[in-house]
């Protein structure tokens, strides 16, 4: 870089710069916040999905599959596994884990009652029905 | 070394090799399982094994951080650190906590966990990276705090350089943005836009400045080139880190529940984000070819060049590669996602953390600059075995992820996720037996420590 660049030109670009792009970032945030009331599907949050959320979370689900893409890439996207499978389907799946199959991925056994079973579904009930920009791609995930 | 207490260091990057091992080995064992499924379990169940290799991770790259600023900055503020005793004290703290989190990772069930630290009061586990219980990331907290209080101390006693005030910045903002992983409200939009506030803005943003901050230190250390000339180049690349790194976060708004219109944000900003990472590149070659003395040590300079050139590749090319919403789109989730994160962080934060360890340690252990010839002979064999077949492992996943976008996702008949998986097996054996020659090349990084330790250390030419 030629001499009449100097660091403190410099230095002021990356004050300068970064103060920008923070507060336009939160002023994007704000717009988020505002828009998401149409998105996130939030009418459906009830007591009965907060509990299968907790559960989600304290079994460490996102260690094996992803949820709207996020997570490990080692089991199922489960954003749209409701529509993909159904309710019922959820719940003989979780019980009868782990299948035992030799040399197949395996998933545990976590011991969920029904409570726990339908509060789960119910979570990802409501996760199906976030307005995601059309993702999924396809009903496979 | 110039001031005693930057050999506080020591320890710290002893304990980030000793994890590095840990995180190597479990990286094994998940690559194993995705292809013998039923292997250690239910004894390591897959989860648990992802837990350990990312968390272990983070815990040495953060005491790579934490080792490399204590060596960095008495050195840089030409005073003496401002309490080495509290630096060995959080240094054993910050090992307790993270080696039992470890080990309940590993003994107890993840609900049992949950339980018995209290997760119902304040519930921050069980999302991706922030697995940690909540006592765990409070700890991690007061850590930080008091690590940033000695830091802060010293600089402000001593001299003032760019580095150690960009270092500096990088710091206070990993500890700010860390706060956002005690939020967790139960809208699972919001809980992954602030997620990525953790995530994100400390990969693809406040590390970059840490990363800047030691990569120029050691450029100034090896190279002797004038400092106004590096710390010119290292704001500007830390500029534009910035400039595209924060509203880049947007990429990953695209398919969360977030408003549309940050497809454009995001791809838009983050197409540039493979900017500052190249400047890095030619900063690193431009200073060593400039150099005004040969250092002796010419691992380290090989480490400060390998990181540019990887972290380039890794976080800038592996990362424009799936970044346009169009794109992002058939790819969001996939292996491709699992390549391009396994290069930028070998890349641009293991190799930096290398780096200092490899131009640090030799004058801690007592050499005047550098080890022996033969130790920089097998060090450097270290650097190739581990930079080229982390090279290969990411290119096998790459494959892997192109065909299992084609099969189940870029298709007219989709196919399930298990059976897709299944078709691409051939390219998880070869990434594990590449995951096997890193591990050869993490051996003979030990061994580097111990060979020629009675020869004579290196001289310039």
């Amino acid at each position: 870089m030629s001499g009449t660049f100097t660091k403190s030109m410099a230095r002021n670009i990356f004050y300068g710069g970064s103060v920008f792009f923070i507060l336009l970032f939160l002023a994007l945030t704000y717009d988020t916040e505002r828009a998401l009331p149409d998105r996130d599907n939030r009418g459906a949050i009830t007591p009965q999905v907060v509990l299968g959320k907790k559960i989600w979370e304290e079994n460490n689900c996102v260690g094996c599959h992803s949820i709207l893409g996020e997570g490990a890439y080692f089991a199922p996207e489960l954003a749209n596994v409701y529509p993909r499978r159904g309710g019922d389907f959820i719940k003989i799946w979780m019980k009868i884990q782990p299948t035992g199959t030799p040399g197949r991925r395996q998933m545990p056994q976590f011991n969920l009652n029904d409570e726990e079973l339908d509060a789960l579904v119910a979570f990802l009930k409501y996760v199906s029905e976030i307005d995601a920009a059309g993702w999924p791609p396809n009903i496979e995930g | 070394m110039q001031y005693q207490s930057q050999a506080v260091a020591k320890p710290y990057f002893v304990a980030a090799i000793i994890l590095f091992v840990g995180q190597i080995i479990f990286g094994l064992i998940m690559g194993l399982q995705y292809v013998v499924g039923d292997f250690l379990f239910p004894e390591i169940p897959f989860n648990v094994a992802r837990m350990v290799h990312t968390n272990l991770l983070i815990v040495w790259l953060l005491f790579g951080f934490m080792g490399s600023t204590y060596y960095l900055v008495p050195e840089e503020a030409e005073t003496e650190l401002y309490s080495p005793k509290l630096a060995l004290l959080l240094f054993w703290v910050f090992l307790a906590a993270g080696v039992l989190t470890i080990l309940g990772y590993l003994l107890v069930p993840y609900a049992g966990l949950a339980k018995m630290t209290g997760n119902d009061l304040l519930p921050t586990m069980g999302r991706e990276f922030l697995e940690q219980p909540t006592i765990t990331k409070l700890g991690i907290v007061v850590v930080v705090l008091g690590f940033l209080f000695n830091v802060g101390m010293t600089i402000l006693r001593g001299r003032k350089t760019s580095v150690s005030l960009v270092l500096m910045v990088g710091l206070v903002g990993l500890a700010v943005l860390f706060l956002f992983s005690f939020y967790n409200p139960t809208n699972l939009v919001k809980d992954k836009y602030y997620w990525w506030w953790v995530v994100h803005l400390w990969v693809e943003g406040v590390w970059e400045l840490i990363m800047a901050a030691i990569l120029a230190f050691v450029l100034i250390k090896i190279t002797g080139v004038d400092r106004e000339v590096i710390e010119k180049w290292m704001y500007i690349i830390v500029a534009m880190a910035l400039i595209t790194g924060i509203i880049g976060t947007g990429h990953h708004y695209f398919w969360i529940g977030a408003p549309e219109y940050w497809q454009w944000w995001g791809s838009v900003f983050s197409a540039l984000e493979p900017i500052p990472f190249f400047m890095m590149t030619v900063f690193a070659f431009n200073m060593v070819n400039r150099r005004r003395r040969n250092h002796p040590n010419k691992a380290a300079t090989l480490w400060a060049l390998g990181t540019a050139v990887m972290a380039f590749l890794g976080a800038g090319v592996w990362g424009f590669l799936h970044t346009l919403s169009p794109v992002n789109f058939y790819t969001h989730g996939t292996q491709i996602t699992a390549a391009h994160g396994h290069m930028a962080f070998y890349g641009a934060y293991v190799m930096i953390v290398l780096t200092m360890i490899s131009y640090a340690m030799p004058m801690m252990r007592g050499r005047a600059a550098a080890n022996s010839p033969k130790s920089q002979v097998v060090e450097m064999w270290s650097f190739w075995l581990m930079t080229v077949s982390m090279v290969f492992i990411v290119l096998f996943l790459t494959a892997a992820g192109v065909l299992q976008v084609w099969l189940q996702r870029y298709s007219d008949a989709p196919q399930a996720y298990m059976v897709v998986q299944d078709k691409i097996a051939l390219f998880y054996w070869m990434r594990e037996g590449a995951g096997l020659v890193f591990l050869i090349g993490l051996v003979l990084y030990l061994l580097s420590f111990f060979v020629g330790r009675k020869d004579a250390e290196a001289v310039s030419v």
